[in-house]
């Protein structure tokens, strides 16, 4: 290193001008990144929009054998209220032949109810099955129009091009009828 | 590279230079390349910060626009929910409602600058043009701005401006209703001012490349206002002009910082976070700061056509102060009467501010009326004759001269 107009060279080998200069490109990076912040985070879901980021639903009135469709953060949230025959199919299937692997227990704590975000897991379209007489599929679940994806009566992949299985959505029961979703 | 002389030893920049020569055009502007005068003092610090100004109000104001809803109905609340719901939307809509006041005053320093060194002279007419058409824009675009939030003084402006057209003999009427969209101020007037709001900005960044294209052509003026005669006289822009315009940023910055966080609403109305009500005016209404001078102007004459063809005119004047200095010599310093005229109009149009925020009664209205005429009377009688009568001090020979000669002294 090499005197500059600066001043004296340091043991170190580095003069104060080029301290100055570091340091003036440290704080002015510091700030510049400080100052886009901002402009950044006013993309972010707003604070009215996390306010509605969570939806009270009252089971009651869905007979066995329905299913309804609430909306959750601006999603689709399918609660199906099953048979036993559907019961019984989920919890017999066997649990490692499936793509992603997850036991039906897992999946519904109560095994009457049914509660997943009807968000396809391919590219985000809305599956049918959720009216009698929709499409269900070759396992009697959902079925996916847009790329053809396949889910059983657990929700779980069965066939078609989705990586995974339908969303179970955070949620807790209330009391025996009303669940909380979020 | 053949076209700029610009040199790099970087194979990666020659490339791009042989094709498209954007590194010399950047190194010609602001780079070493530009020999700029080697004593430009801080009054030069405020045409950067211009531009800085218009970044700022740009990248706020396309954040803001993506959560604001332009509607009548819905204009309002959609700003309130910036001010509360927003991530940081109270931030950006200060730093923008701030930063178009802080735009506004760089902007007046700038034009008394160039009013003070006579920097509208040969061969700068068409710079001092262009930099009046990018002020007339601005009035236009911040006049708009002022009538989103749809507030009670965004609603009041908006009918009052609108209808200075109404003056107009004969076709007044349906100019405004045109420019309404109806037969009051309404939904659809807001969402075209929104509309025009958005466009002027870029408009006006188009001029300033027009502006610094007439300004590189002839290069800047300087305070002594004698052209640059030799390498001597200059310096290169990159570091020296670059350093010193990113430290009047930092001043910026603070000064901006300090409204923006502590006196947010210093500069606006309470009867702004008013909803718009057609039915009903404010007491008070008067318009933002930076057009104060130019509605006391207005209130002065006592004719509605009257006051609007004085108040163009106050700006249609600027654009003939080129040919109305009759004097050569361009920076008032060699200009001992001019100095004397000059620091008057800054005060004229300081009082003229200052009757413009009141309400037109009593005293006022004469002042007024004194300040008007003084305006016109600097312009259109003494910058003639005191460039007739006056005998201005002997120019130093060069710009290097009187530092030379200060060092050999010493």
């Amino acid at each position: 290193m090499t005197t500059t107009a600066g001043g004296a060279v340091h043991a170190e080998g580095g003069s104060r001008r080029d301290f100055l200069y570091v340091a003036t490109g440290v704080a002015g990076a510091i700030g510049t990144a400080l100052a886009v912040w901002p402009l950044i985070d006013q993309m972010n879901p707003a604070q009215d929009v996390l306010a509605l980021a969570s939806t009270e639903v009252d089971l009651s009135p869905i007979v066995e054998g329905q299913s309804i469709t609430v909306v959750w953060r601006g999603k689709p949230v399918f609660i199906r209220h099953r048979t036993a025959d559907e019961i019984a199919t989920a919890q017999g299937d066997k649990v490692e032949e499936l793509r992603d692997p997850q036991s039906d227990a897992e999946r519904a704590p109560r095994a009457e109810w049914l509660v997943l975000v009807g968000v396809c897991t391919h590219l985000g379209c809305i599956p049918l099955g959720q009216k009698s007489t929709d499409p269900r599929g070759d396992w009697g679940g959902w079925f996916c129009p847009c790329h053809g994806s396949h889910y059983d009566v657990s929700g779980r992949i069965r066939k078609g091009p989705a990586p995974r299985n339908l969303e179970v959505p955070p949620y807790e029961y209330l009391d025996d009828t009303r669940i909380k979703i979020g | 590279m053949q076209h700029t002389g610009f040199q790099s030893s970087s194979r990666f920049v020659q490339w791009i230079e042989y094709r498209l020569p954007i590194f010399g055009l950047v190194d010609q502007y602001v780079g070493r390349a530009y020999p700029a005068p080697r004593n430009l003092n801080y009054w030069w610090n405020f045409g950067s910060l211009a531009g800085f100004a218009l970044v700022i109000q740009i990248v706020t104001g396309i954040v803001l626009a993506m959560h604001y809803v332009p509607h009548g109905d819905m204009a309002f609340d959609s700003v309130e929910r910036i001010m509360r719901d927003v991530n940081q939307g109270w931030l950006l809509r200060y730093l923008h409602a701030n930063g178009a006041s802080m735009f506004f005053a760089v902007v007046y320093i700038h034009i008394f600058r160039g009013l003070y060194y006579g920097s509208y002279k040969f061969p700068r007419e068409l710079l001092w043009w262009l930099g009046l058409v990018i002020f007339l824009m601005m009035m236009a675009t911040a006049f708009m701005g002022y009538v989103l939030p749809w507030g009670q003084m965004s609603f009041w402006a908006a009918t009052v401006i609108t209808n200075l057209f109404s003056a107009i003999p004969w076709a007044g009427p349906a100019i405004t209703e045109w420019l309404w969209g109806g037969f009051v101020v309404g939904s659809p007037t807001l969402t075209r001012f929104y509309s025009l709001h958005y466009l002027l900005p870029f408009v006006i960044a188009g001029v300033v490349v027009l502006h610094l294209w007439a300004h590189h052509t002839h290069k800047g003026n300087n305070p002594l206002g004698i052209d640059v005669k030799s390498p001597k006289d200059t310096l290169p822009f990159h570091p020296y002009y670059t350093t010193k315009d990113l430290y009047g940023i930092g001043v910026f910055l603070i000064i901006l910082a300090i409204w923006v966080f502590y006196f947010p609403n210093y500069m606006s109305h309470p009867d702004n976070y008013i909803p718009a009500n057609p039915l009903q005016t404010p007491p008070h209404i008067v318009p933002e700061w930076y057009l104060l001078p130019f509605y006391a102007i207005l209130r002065a004459i006592p004719s509605k056509l009257g006051g609007v063809i004085v108040m163009a005119a106050a700006i249609v004047v600027l654009f003939l102060v080129p040919w109305l200095d009759t004097s050569r010599v361009r920076s008032a310093r060699f200009r001992p009467i001019f100095k004397q005229f000059y620091w008057l109009l800054v005060i004229d149009v300081l009082v003229l501010g200052y009757i413009g925020a009141q309400l037109p009664e009593g005293i006022f209205i004469h002042i007024g009326r004194i300040a008007t005429a003084y305006y016109f009377v600097h312009f259109l009688i003494v910058l003639p004759v005191v460039g007739w009568i006056e005998k201005p001090k002997p120019l130093p020979k060069s710009i290097a001269e009187p530092v030379l000669e200060a060092k050999a002294a010493g």
